[in-house]
Formats: C-alpha cells, structure tokens, sequence
C-alpha cells in the first residue's frame, strides 16, 4: 500500500538525524559510567556482602581486629545455630521462621482474595463518590505504623489479640487491602470491559465473566501485587515487637533484633539468621521478576 | 428472529450524564436499522441498554414480544459486535467461535458444525487455529463477527464494528455485512458515525442528537428531505447549504437575490431557511440566465468532481458541486442559479422542517 511505502521512506533519513550522543549511548556505556556504577555497587552491597560474610566465619574471624576480608576459616555452624537450639530440637529462631511464613502468607493471601475483588469493582462499577472512597481507603496509609500502633495495642488488649498469630494477620491483612486495591484497580482498567460484556451475552452471569475472563487476564497482576503485599508483611516490625512478645508467637524480625542487646552479640547468628531471612523474598521476587516490572511499568503502554 | 421496540427510552448515569434523553425506536423483524449520530449522542448507550449491559432509568425494550427490561444480557439472545473486538486473547479463533455454544452446553458434533459454518461464511478457514494477536484488525473483526453469528441469535447489536479499519477493508466489510444480514434475514441494529456506511447499510436510518432521534426514515427521505436543521447539517458531504430566505411573488427568494423553487403550502409568517444540497446548485457564465452574480472563494478538485465555494453576496458562502469539465479559476466572476426541484424549507427559530 502507498502508505506502508511513504512510511518505510521517511524512516531511513530520520535514522541519520538522531543524534550522536543517542547513537553511542545505545551502543555501550562509557568507562567513565562503568567505574560510577561499580563504586555505587560496592558502597550499597557491602553491608549485604559483610553479612552474608559473617555468617560463614568462624567467631573468632568475626570479633578479629583488623577485620578480616578474606583469610578466615568457613563455618556453617551459625547457620545450624539459627535452625537447632544448642540441647538440639528446633530453636526458637526457627520457630520465628515459621510464624513469619505463616502470618506473611495467610495475610497476603488475605488481603489478594479481599483487594483483587473490591478493586474489580472499583473499576468496573459506578460507585457513589467512588473518588472520596478510593481515597479514604488510600489514607489508611498516610501514617506509619507507628502513629497507629498505640491505639491498636490498647484495642488488641480489649479484644485479646495481643501476643497472638491472628492478631498480626489482622494488622498486616488491613495493611495490605488498601495497597492491593490501589495496585489491582490498574491492572483490572487496562482489561477492556467488553471481555465482560461478550461473555455475558454469551449466556454468563457477571461473576462467572468476571472469573473466566477477566482473572486470567489479571493475574500477572496480581502476582505482582502479592510479591508487594508478601514484602511488607514479612518485613514489618513495629507491629511485631509492640503487639507479641513470646517466642512462640514472634516473627522474624522482632525475634532477629532480639539477638543484639545484652551482654555479648553472637554476630555469626545475628548474620546467618539474618541470611536466612532475607532468601525467601529474594527467591520468590526472582520467579516472578516478569510480573514485578510489569507492575511497576504499569500503565506505560496504553492500548 | 425477532423486531425490537424502544419506548421512551432515557438513561442517566450515575454521575448526572444524560446520555439518552428520550429516544423511540420500532425496528422491524428482519430489518438492517442504523443509528446514526455525532459522538456522546447516545447512540451506545441505547445499543448497550437493548443488549442489557446498561440498565435505562426509565422506559421499555421489548425484543419480540418479550419485555427485557429486567432481563440480564445473557437471557436476551442476541449477539454483539463491540468497535473493541473483544476476542478473548487467550482463546484461538476456533474456540474464540465455539465459546459462546458451548456456555450453551450443545453437543459437540453441532457446535463443530456451527463453527464451521460459520467460517465458512466469513472465509476464517486457515485463522481457525490462529489466536488473536496473531490476526490483522480486518480479520479480527471477521472473527468477532462470526463469533456473533454462530449463535443464531435473534438479533445483532453492531457497535461502530468497523472504525478500526482502513478505508478499503471498511467498503469490503460493509458490502459483507450487508449481503450477510440479507442473507440470514436477523434484525440488526447498526450504530456508526459514518454517514456513507449509515446510508449504504441501512433499510432504515435513525439519525440521533443529544439523545434525542431527531428522524428516522429510509436513506432517501434522509437525503432529500431531513427533518430538522441539525440532520441538514449532519447528512450529504458537504452538507446542504442552509440559506435564509423570503417568500415573495411565489417565489423563495434568498438576500442576493437567489430564486429557489418553491414548495407548495409554505407559511409566511415567520422567518425561512432553505436546505439546498450542492448538486442542486449551479455555477455559470457570470449573466447566464437565472443566475446571480457571484464568485469563486476557492475549489476543492476531487477527481471525479469539483466542490466550488461561492460568495454570492453577503449571507454565508454556498458550496456547489460540478462536474470536474467545467472549470472555473479561484476569485473568476461567475453567476449561480439554482437547478433541483423545491427544497426543504425550514423555521429558523423551530429549527423543524415546514414544507
Ligand atoms: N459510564 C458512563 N458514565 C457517565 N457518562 C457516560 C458513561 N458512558 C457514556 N457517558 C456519557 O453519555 C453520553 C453518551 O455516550 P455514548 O457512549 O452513548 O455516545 P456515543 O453516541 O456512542 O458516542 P461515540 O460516537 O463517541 O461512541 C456522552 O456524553 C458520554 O460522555
Ligand atoms: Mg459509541
């Protein structure tokens, strides 16, 4: 067609008009940003490095003046420290491990099966003052869980919440709503609503189009909006330590700092416990990297 | 197969919109019904209100006999084709067809049929096992119409299906639909933007203003006699030139002294405006008998014809359309006259058609 060949024309001269500094830039980066980069690299890994360095020395390569980078003795002992108390049987680090697990999981879990659908609505629906509501329900994450945590202490105490798994799930669980609604609203715009619209003229109900079309078509989306939810849950810290405080209820984080204070730190522990905890995000980040920049470059590319 | 009814249709969202304000529509059994309108004039929103995906504030849809108004879209039979094909993307066109048969729950054997059939009709043979993505946006619309098809519904609902497409594939798909509807003899309703596509397509055409209808009638009652100021404007390409103009020794007359035939029972007490398409107008020879004298603005040559701009004194430039033999430079002198039969006359301040 005439037009396919105007086009394919003009291309070609507006090629030799880019500019030089594009055309080198798309090539390679210069030494000058490499070695930039590399310093940046450095500085930001090294407690990273230092860390997961710790928790394979030997203690006394690890309390040695000077630091020792390189020539120390390799040890897994801290890692079956973290794992194993010292009479053996589960310490109770590993026991921290396992109420992270289940109170990052069960609330992320939670809050995807309660946000997945409410931002579907939000998005498809007309809502009274659907802007305020959106916007009210963004607000619950203005402050840091710090403003609120004293309120909701005395309010757990009412209910008995404090010191208990569900009591965590609960806090993490309305954490994580208003994120996933935010984050799910996207996603579920850019799915074209006639998907819905032909399916219910092809004899489904609004829900039934909504799971057989729609969901499939989201869940890229929602996997990245769970890896965020899983993130902060796992994470987060002042709700552990003001709201449980037995070892059998602790999460991770709490139970972590626990480590340091007193009177001697056992770094190599602190180090390896530390290692441990970091693997799990980082493993399941990687599966769905995909997903994750697609969340993040959300709305970058519209139909 | 069934006829539609639309009484006193309106619809207003949530957010205060009116989208419809009040439209009647009586749309025959086996009829090609085009809605034709400028954009946010409502035309989706009825379509969307007869398909059930949009409930009307008030008023009645029947298809059939069957009242719908409380109907989901599911028990309403009948197919839709969006301007947004809606082809599932995870589906290959095979199943993309099948899909709606099977959320029927028929056999196997007759849904391997139908789908066949049904490619057979929009030549999809070797798409079949193609996904969407992999489909040009003619073919994707081939599809999305066949999908509509398979299911022998009892009427169409066509959404701009064509606004997507090149110019070329536009004129092959509309011949298609057309033979097509003829052919299965279902109730169509078409909604479009595009006059040419409303006037070739439709047995009949609705044309729709700020939710309103403001005529419905065949494609040449259209043209030749549009029932309001807004349809004069909105049909022919270029439009009617509007032209005031006065009763007087039983004639019209226009203020540069332009003498139109004029139409029988005329009122005269009020003023006039007289819809005169540019075919019905003539540039000569400045003096030519019957003509007043003019000049050419410009001229706009489209091959097999020449739109002439005139000013011929004043009220408003006419446009006038000539054969591409007969040439006359821009700023020439020359006379206009008029050559049809007696136009449409209407009020300027009812803005209605009066004789
Ligand atoms: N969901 C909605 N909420 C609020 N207003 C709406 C909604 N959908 C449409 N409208 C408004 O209603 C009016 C009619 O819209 P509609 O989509 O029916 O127009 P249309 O004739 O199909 O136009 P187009 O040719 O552009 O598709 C417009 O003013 C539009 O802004
Ligand atoms: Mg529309």
């Amino acid at each position: 067609m005439a037009v396919s060949i105007n086009e394919a024309v003009s291309t070609d001269p507006a090629r030799d008009r880019t500019p030089p500094a594009r055309r080198f830039g798309g090539r390679g980066l210069s030494v000058l940003e490499i070695a930039v980069l590399t310093v940046l690299a450095a500085v930001m890994l090294f407690p990273v490095l230092w860390m997961i360095e710790t928790s394979i020395k030997e203690n006394r390569d690890v309390y040695a003046i000077p630091a020792k980078f390189f020539d120390f003795q390799v040890t897994l002992d801290h890692f079956k420290d973290v794992f194993f108390s010292s009479g053996g049987g589960r310490s109770s680090l590993s026991v921290s491990f396992l109420n992270s697990v289940v109170v990052a999981g069960v609330s992320t879990v939670l809050a995807t099966v309660l946000g997945v659908p409410a931002a579907w609505a939000y998005s498809r629906f007309a809502v009274k003052a659907k802007k305020d509501q959106l916007f009210f329900i963004l607000s619950t994450r203005f402050m840091p869980p710090v403003v609120v945590v004293i309120p909701i202490f005395l309010m757990y105490r009412q209910l008995g919440l404090i010191d208990t798994k569900l009591g965590l799930i609960l806090i993490y669980t309305a954490f994580n709503v208003p994120f996933t609604i935010w984050m799910m609203k996207g996603f579920v715009d850019e799915v074209p609503a006639e998907y819905e619209d032909a399916a219910m003229l092809d004899g489904y109900t609004r829900l039934q189009a909504f799971r057989r079309f729609t969901l499939p078509l989201l869940l890229p989306g929602i996997a990245a909006t769970a890896v965020f939810a899983l993130i902060f849950s796992w994470n987060e810290f002042v709700f552990a330590i003001f709201l449980t405080s037995s070892d059998s209820v602790r999460t991770a984080p709490p139970a972590i700092a626990g480590l340091i204070g007193g009177t001697t730190v056992d770094w190599g522990l602190v180090a390896a416990a530390s290692v441990v905890f970091a693997l799990p995000v980082l493993v399941f980040a990687y599966l769905v990297r995909k997903h994750l920049i697609a969340g993040v470059t959300l709305g970058a590319v519209r139909r | 197969m069934a006829g539609i009814e639309v009484n006193a249709l309106h619809k207003r969202y949530p957010d205060g919109t009116v989208a419809v304000d009040h439209v009647d529509l009586s749309i025959g059994d086996g009829e090609l019904f085009v809605m034709l309108g400028p954009s946010g004039c409502g035309k989706t929103t009825t379509l969307r209100a007869i398909a059930g995906l949009e409930r009307q504030t008030t008023g009645d849809i029947r298809i059939g006999d069957t009242l719908v108004n409380d109907l989901p879209p599911a028990e309403r039979d009948i197919a839709m084709v969006f301007q947004f094909y809606a082809l599932y993307p995870h589906l290959r066109t095979r199943d993309n067809l099948a899909f709606p048969l099977r959320a029927e729950g028929l056999p196997k054997a007759e849904v391997n049929e139908r789908v066949e059939e049904a490619a057979r009709l929009m030549r999809l043979g070797p798409l079949l096992d193609r996904r969407p993505h992999r489909l040009s946006g003619g073919e994707q619309q081939r599809v999305a119409l066949a999908r509509a098809l398979v299911r022998r519904p009892r009427a169409f609902l066509m959404d701009e299906p064509l606004t997507n497409l090149d110019a070329e594939l536009r004129a092959d798909m509309r011949t298609e639909i057309k033979h097509l509807q003829g052919e299965l003899g279902t109730t169509m309703v078409y909604v479009t933007h595009d006059q040419v596509e409303a006037m070739s397509l439709g047995h009949r055409i609705a044309i729709l203003n700020k939710g309103r209808v403001e005529q419905i009638g065949t494609p040449l009652e259209v043209y030749d006699r549009p029932a309001s100021l807004f349809c004069a404007a909105f049909i022919g390409s270029p439009p009617m030139n509007l032209i005031e103009v006065e009763v007087a020794d039983g004639k019209l007359r226009s203020k540069s002294g332009l003498v139109l035939t004029p139409p029988p029972n005329l009122p005269r007490d009020r003023g006039l405006v007289a819809g005169v398409r540019p075919e019905a107008l003539e540039v000569t020879e400045p003096g030519a008998e019957g003509s007043v004298p003019a000049r050419v603005v410009s001229a706009e040559w489209l091959g097999d014809e020449i739109i002439y701009v005139v000013d011929h004194g004043g009220q408003g430039d006419v446009r006038v359309r000539m054969p591409p033999t007969v040439r006359f430079d821009a700023d020439a002198p020359v006379g206009l006259r008029h050559t049809g039969g007696p136009p449409p006359v209407y009020d300027v301040s009812t803005e209605e058609l009066v004789a």
